[in-house]
């Protein structure tokens, strides 16, 4: 399960002060790590708000849980709202139980992400069109 | 499904990924990061951090941190009596937000260990022992649900710990495997060097003993290993080869100087004298442990002759170790090519007259055919160094010359044309 030289980039989109860092199939693995370090970076670059999203991804499993709670970690050390959009029921239940949905909001999908963030203002996503993978 | 029992599967799961990790060897600090991304995982635990005891210098260095931002240090000090005192089986998991546990924590951490983990937010501090050696600890920080770890999740993490001491444990076994390996590699090397030192000052003693045969030792040294080289040795016998040209001649030193230095030509009785130094040096050599093989007999029938008319035994063909008939027509090409006390040395073609004439007799053919064709190479220029025109001097292979009496005699010399009828 090692994979470090797995170095495929992570994809991410910006639609206004919001990132949405599509996990894929990298969250299980060491190679997740990318994805919190996608988030750091826009964090840095100026993002307030953070969508992940597990369109892609089928089953969570604890290296994947653990890297969510990095990225919860990375968002809360930055003030800014996150939430993950597309988790399937059983990863749902796993959040819930594991206390991750404390820290994130839980979206249907990615423009339900983005809606929930806009009502909280943080973001005005309407300014810039969220890309193909809307 | 209910909630304990999906937390109960998703910590089992947890627990068969790190067998798997573990048995990964490719990269211990990407085997412990993984590990501790299983632990965090299995239990929602926001950070921690896994950190190895190094004894040498009593720290703890943090091999894997988790959600401690850029806060986590890469090693903090660690008493070896701390060290000491969590070598027991079966540790237990210490928590520094139970204030009942929290004086025995900073009894057995020390204050400053406690003080530094409690401003990483670390609370639950699980020693790593295996076989009643304290290898290291996990540190986690809080849960996610910001409940306090239940009894079953303290189950949980020390089975865990278990299995990642067990790994660290082999990791260090297999470091120190290593690094033991490379000491004796260094040590061996070391040996080698004062053993090829020994053999240069010994080959220097030998020709110091005899005034007009200067160097003669290191020459016949280097034509063996070029030989060798050329009949396809490989590298360890070609250094042993070396090594035998350098010493063949070790007998001496128990000969009179003044036989070996007679400024004419010596009788009968000097001649036995002198024709003892082979057996003898062979009684010099046999003692010592050389790392090459052969080099005593290659000494003592340095003297031997293909046709069995040498010495000391009067050995014949294939009885003659095929290091000794190396050496042997080495001794002879530095022995025509130098000057002597009564005698010139010769031009090249009196060296081809010889070769031709004493090929099958005196000589191994197929070891005269490996000298030429290396010195047809060096002629050539298809060699990088060119050793044999060095030692020879310059203007003695004219190439000119030598190349077609060189190509002619290799072309006899392993066709078999030139071996004398009726020889072995
Ligand atoms: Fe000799």
């Amino acid at each position: 399960m090692v994979d470090s030289h797995d170095r495929s980039p992570v994809r991410s989109a910006r639609s206004g002060d919001i990132a949405v860092i599509y996990a894929s199939d990298y969250l299980n693995k060491l190679s997740g790590e990318r994805i919190e370090r996608e988030c750091r970076a826009h964090l840095g670059a100026g993002c307030r708000a953070l969508v992940v999203d597990f369109k892609n991804t089928g089953l969570v499993n604890s290296i994947g849980v653990s890297i969510m709670l990095g990225v919860i970690d990375a968002a809360e050390r930055a003030h800014a709202p996150l939430v993950f959009s597309n988790v399937n029921s059983q990863a749902a239940q796993l959040f819930e139980i594991l206390g991750l949905t404390l820290h994130a909001a839980l979206a249907a999908d990615e423009h339900a992400a983005l809606r929930m963030l806009s009502d909280l203002n943080v973001a005005h996503p309407q300014r810039v069109p969220v890309g193909k993978h809307t | 499904m209910s909630d304990q029992t999906t937390k109960l599967i998703h910590a089992f799961s947890a627990l068969a990924d790190l067998g798997e990790e573990l048995a990964d060897t490719r990269d211990f600090e990407e085997m412990v990061r993984t590990t501790l991304h299983v632990v965090l995982g299995a239990l929602g635990v926001r950070r921690g951090a896994v950190a190895e005891y190094m004894q040498d210098d009593a720290t703890l260095r943090f091999v894997a941190a988790w959600g401690l931002g850029d806060d986590a240090p890469a090693t903090l000090p660690f008493a070896a009596a701390s060290a000491e005192m969590l070598s027991a089986p079966h540790p237990r998991a210490l928590s520094l937000s139970e204030s009942e546990q929290l004086k025995l924590v900073q009894h057995q951490l020390g204050d400053t260990l406690v003080a530094t983990l409690g401003e990483l937010r670390l609370q639950l501090v699980v020693p790593l022992v295996v076989h009643k050696k304290f290898v290291g600890f996990i540190l986690l920080g809080d849960k996610a649900t910001d409940e306090e770890f239940t009894v079953y999740e303290r189950e949980v993490v020390r089975t865990m710990a278990r299995h990642i001491g067990v790994g660290i444990f082999n990791h260090r076994l297999l470091r120190e495997v290593e690094q033991r390996a490379e000491e004796s590699r260094g040590l061996y090397d070391n040996l080698r060097t004062i053993y090829r030192d020994t053999v240069r000052a010994f080959a220097a003693a030998i020709d110091c003993k005899d005034k007009y045969t200067q160097g003669h030792s290191e020459r016949v040294g280097k034509y063996s290993e070029i030989i060798a080289r050329e009949m396809g040795w490989s590298e360890e016998q070609v250094e042993g080869i070396a090594v035998a040209g350098y010493l063949h001649d070790i007998g001496k030193l128990v000969v009179e100087r003044d036989i070996i230095n007679a400024p004419y030509k010596i009788d009968a009785k000097q001649s036995s004298e002198l024709n003892r130094h082979p057996a003898a040096g062979y009684e010099i050599l046999a003692p010592i442990q050389h790392p090459y093989a052969d080099i005593p007999l290659m000494a003592k029938y340095h003297h031997e002759r293909i046709d069995g008319r040498g010495y000391p035994e009067g050995l014949t063909g294939d009885q003659i170790p095929p290091g000794a008939k190396i050496v042997s027509v080495a001794d002879s090409f530095d022995a025509m090519t130098t000057d002597r006390t009564y005698k010139r040395r010769k031009v090249f073609t009196e060296v081809v007259e010889d070769f031709r004439k004493n090929a099958g007799k005196q000589f191994a053919p197929e070891v005269l055919a490996a000298l030429c064709r290396a010195m047809l190479k060096e002629v050539n220029g298809e060699t990088k160094e060119r050793v044999m025109i060095k030692l020879l001097g310059k203007g003695y292979l004219e190439p000119e010359e030598c190349r077609p009496l060189l190509v002619e005699l290799i072309a006899e010399l392993e066709s078999g044309a030139s071996l004398a009828a009726g020889s072995v």
